[in-house]
């Protein structure tokens, strides 16, 4: 089997953004995700003598901020004090009545899944520019992420506007090829 | 009026991201009636723009992993 080594001077370019879609899907907060990220690459530089290399790094790194992730609920939570004993069904006041079958999910309702899918699907395409190849990948991401204007672009990276398009136009096609089996 | 599919993907493109003008637009979607193999594409690029914008995709901005790697070298 080969083994992995660990490369953390190239963490922060290859893995910073993958990690950071992760977390703030799961805190819903950019400040607090960075932090969260952060943390990771530190925690991951501190044990780095640990990693047996029998994963791939960034399937390590995201272990450890899975913990940072929990640790950063449990702190929260620690915080509220004691957890509250509600014996109502409801929280809301106003609701009519307060009984359990009103509180049942609704079978025809797809929200939760809706939010659990959009995660995995921020994750899939951030997976996807990864393998594109760098200069597709830059332009790829100023344009659609970072919603920056052609002519930035252009100026930022020294391209002309044709270049750009081209580019884009490679790694919108690269990105449909590698969402296609699950998304398309 | 016709135009070559190499130019109509990339008007298609520019109008993921709403930088086509009308009268590319009119030449992409006259294209786009007579050349299945366009007309696929298109379908799948204006589903791959909605789904970018689906996933709400955010990133790090340059300055922060700066920020990132300079706290790394600290460290090591």
């Amino acid at each position: 089997m080969e083994t992995n080594n660990l490369n953390p001077d190239k963490w922060v370019d290859l893995y910073a953004d993958y990690l950071f879609n992760y977390a703030v899907t799961r805190v819903s907060d950019a400040e607090i995700a960075k932090d969260l990220v952060q943390d990771t690459f530190i925690a991951g530089l501190k044990s780095a003598k640990k990693f047996k290399g029998d994963a791939a790094e960034r399937t390590w790194l995201i272990a450890i901020l899975k913990r940072k992730v929990i640790d950063h609920y449990r702190k929260i939570n620690s915080k509220k004090g004691k957890a509250e004993v509600r014996m109502s069904y409801s929280s809301q006041t106003d609701a009519e009545g307060d009984w359990i079958e009103e509180r049942i999910a609704d079978p025809n309702s797809n929200f939760e899944n809706d939010t659990l899918e959009n995660e995995e699907l921020g994750l899939a395409i951030q997976n996807c520019i990864s393998k594109l190849p760098k200069k597709q990948a830059q332009v790829f991401t100023m344009k659609t992420i970072e919603g920056m204007e052609t002519e930035d672009i252009c100026n930022t990276l020294g391209i002309n506007a044709s270049n750009l398009w081209v580019m884009i136009h490679r790694a919108r096609t690269g990105l449909m090829n590698c969402l296609n089996q699950n998304w398309f | 009026m016709m135009i070559s599919c190499k130019k109509a993907v990339i008007i298609c493109d520019k109008a993921q991201y709403k930088e086509a003008s009308l009268w590319e637009r009119m030449k992409l979607n006259y294209h786009l009636l007579l050349c299945k193999t366009c007309a696929n594409h298109s379908k799948n690029n204006v589903k791959l723009t909605s789904l970018c914008n689906q996933a709400r995709l955010s990133i790090l901005s340059d300055e922060e992993k700066k920020k990132m790697k300079e706290l790394f070298t600290k460290v090591e």
